[in-house]
């Protein structure tokens, strides 16, 4: 037998995943001091003067799954641990706009989140809940303005005033179109929804942020933190110009335009990229809107850490990695934060890996100190160098989209589609030629079975037929003519460009018309998108 | 090359939306020299055994990340077999380690996952076509 010898490990490059090589060491002299203050513009040390002395980030973990019931037991097991906000995960079917009897909707009932065919289904979900005393947050977007309808007529019937309604919509179609594929309707007329929902929003639920700009989907479909900050924000300016056709003024609509992130594993990347983007989003509005209102010009965002970043080789190094993107996410100044479970690489976490995720934000919050003093990173040399540097590559992102001629055509005819297919098969190379490191997958990787995990989550499997029988029971107890005149409005309404149809859809969600009814009276007027296939 | 003069076609069954493997799979088929024909998104099984015999592959790769790998690989097989298409089926995606045998038995020739190589993945269709 030979002796045992070290493993000297594979070579730490100079380079961030972005692209950028960073110095070895970094000295005052390469940034510029700006003596900037948290709470004030550009709001690169954090939008609050006081940071989370104030008030803590949310810990609020996605999670839904099978019929409203399990998903409702879930979220109050979820609550008695320490979570703070909800965050609503949807199945395929609510998500596309298809009624759990649509042939495509079959197999995928209740598998990545919770079915919500109609309201009663809503009401089920918030059995026990207030949802004026908790912020809820949905990552719905075809179907966005139904459920955001959906939610409003729940807390209707429970008594609960709209303007207490706080919480989030995801409500972001252009990232759907490039990465995560939730579309229905063609861009222009997902354009006007979301519009509507926006200005809507405003006006009767003003405390709750009826859209979330969302860079994730992009940054785990493969493109760089650069990219995934620069594409995000360059669909925000194409949201703002959509809300100023539409009537809407910037200065209002803007303090609830919110954001939302992945993190991935390069801790100070992340926090640079947070700063970044925080900086040159209120420049931004500042330049071209001529915003100056603080309030307006503030990027607030939550974030989710782990996605792509967590692999199913030895899973329990997953919750290592959620950790220090945990704390990436604090020192970048998030929100509101989704902590992934070690196991959601490959199933739905069990109640054991949920509350671990959560217990990993308290850590991060109430042991780590991170949270005590604002932006602690602020001055240092790396990190305002890093910031920077990014913000210039952000701005390069934005103007390249511009050249093309702005998101929305980028989006329409696929630009930004293999764009971000040519950097998965880039980044998946490096990861295959070992170049990227993935500790326990193309470095010390052992396939001898640390690969095992405690336990299988395991989807029940009535679930898809007590879904189907609630859903009939719905329309068999419904008031089918106000159902039908309902859903008669709703078109008439639709086929008035002028018109906003939230009214429309609140109206819709009374009466017990479902999702799949609704999505399909407007695509009867406006159509399918039709998907450029491009890779 | 390794798939030269093989047609492949790389489908999206059910209403998943991820297509970043799928993209990546196809363009790596590609290179190695197959004539690749992607789907898109939101395709029925009956939809994708439509193309695969009206395009003459030689193999269907699925992409599901959505859990419902059971049902919609079941689905494409019946359909498969009710068109009597003699075509290798490969299934990629999230598939948890525990229903690799059941796909298997459904009849996949092959189940991949995100962490296996571009490279391996390739080689393995190769290897199954040349049969």
């Amino acid at each position: 037998m030979s002796d045992a010898k070290a493993n000297p490990g594979p070579t730490l490059g100079p380079e961030i995943p972005s692209g950028i090589e960073v110095p070895e060491v970094v000295t005052g002299d390469m940034v510029e001091g700006s003596g900037e203050r948290p709470g004030v513009y550009p709001f690169t040390r954090g939008i609050f003067p006081n940071g989370y002395r104030g008030r803590l980030w949310t810990i609020r973990q996605y999670s839904g799954f099978g019929s409203a019931e399990e998903t409702n037991a879930r979220y109050k097991f979820l609550l008695d641990q320490g979570q703070t906000g909800l965050s609503v995960a949807l199945d395929l079917p609510t998500q596309c706009g298809y009624d759990p009897t649509h042939p495509m909707a079959r197999p995928e009932i209740g598998k990545v989140g919770v079915s919500l065919s109609s309201l009663s289904e809503m009401e089920l979900l918030f059995d026990g809940i207030d949802p004026g005393a908790i912020s809820t947050s949905f990552t719905i977007n075809g179907t966005a303005p139904i459920i955001y309808a959906m939610y409003v007529a729940a807390a209707d019937k429970k008594g609960v005033a709209r303007d207490r309604l706080t919480g989030t919509i995801q409500n972001d179609i252009l990232k759907e179109y490039v990465a995560r594929g939730t579309w229905i309707f063609p861009v222009k007329p997902s354009m006007r929804l979301i519009a509507d929902t926006i200005l809507y929003a405003n006006r009767q639920t003003p405390r709750f942020n009826p859209i979330s700009i969302a860079g994730a989907h992009f940054r785990d479909a493969g493109v760089s933190a650069i990219e995934e900050m620069g594409f995000t924000l360059a669909d925000g300016l194409a949201y703002v110009d959509e809300l100023l056709a539409r009537g809407g003024d910037v200065t209002h609509f803007a303090r609830r335009l919110s954001f939302f992130f992945y993190v991935h594993m390069d801790l100070f990347e992340e926090v640079a990229k947070f700063r970044a983007g925080r900086r040159l989003w209120a420049k931004l509005l500042r330049e071209r809107y001529g915003v100056t209102d603080p309030k307006a010009l503030m990027f607030r965002f939550g974030v989710v850490c782990g996605g792509s970043s967590l692999i199913a080789s030895q899973p329990y190094n997953n919750i290592v990695r959620v950790g220090i993107e945990n704390l990436a996410a604090v020192l970048g100044g998030a929100q509101s934060i989704f902590t992934c479970a070690y196991d959601e690489a490959f199933q739905i976490p069990t109640e054991t890996s949920a509350e671990i995720a959560v217990r990993t934000q308290q850590i991060v919050a109430y042991e780590s100190g991170a949270a005590r003093t604002v932006d602690p990173l602020g001055g240092s040399h790396y990190v305002e160098w890093l910031t920077d540097e990014m913000e210039t590559g952000m701005r390069q992102v934005i103007d390249e989209i511009e050249a093309y001629g702005g998101a929305v055509k980028a989006i329409e005819e696929g630009y930004l589609q293999s764009r971000t297919a040519q950097a998965a098969k880039r980044r998946k190379e490096k990861i295959d030629e070992g170049e990227t490191v993935v500790v326990g997958q193309n470095h010390f990787r052992r396939d001898d079975g640390t690969n095992d995990f405690g336990e299988v989550f395991r989807l029940d499997p009535e679930v898809s037929a007590r879904v189907l029988e609630k859903y009939q029971a719905i329309l068999d107890s419904r008031d089918n003519a106000a159902a039908e005149a309902a859903l008669g409005a709703l078109d008439e309404a639709a086929g008035e460009d002028g018109e906003n149809l939230l009214p429309y859809l609140i109206e819709c969600c009374h009466a017990y018309a479902t999702v799949g009814e609704m999505v399909a009276v407007l695509k009867a007027r406006w159509g399918e998108f039709q998907e450029p296939v491009k890779f | 090359m390794a798939l030269n003069g093989k047609r492949i076609l790389i489908a999206k069954p059910g209403l998943d939306g991820h297509d970043v493997g799928a993209k990546i799979i196809a363009l790596a088929l590609r290179d190695a020299g197959a004539e690749v024909i992607y789907t898109g998104l939101r395709k029925s099984p009956e939809y994708i055994v439509r193309v695969a015999i009206e395009e003459d592959v030689d193999a269907v790769g699925l992409s599901i990340l959505s859990g419902s790998h059971l049902e919609l690989v079941a689905e494409t097989v019946k359909a498969l077999a009710d068109q009597g298409a003699e075509v290798a089926l490969f299934v990629g995606g999230t598939i948890p380690q525990t229903d690799h045998a059941a796909l298997a038995a459904a009849g996949a020739a092959g189940v991949f996952t995100a962490e296996m190589k571009v490279a391996d993945v390739v080689a393995a269709v190769a290897e199954t076509l040349a049969k």
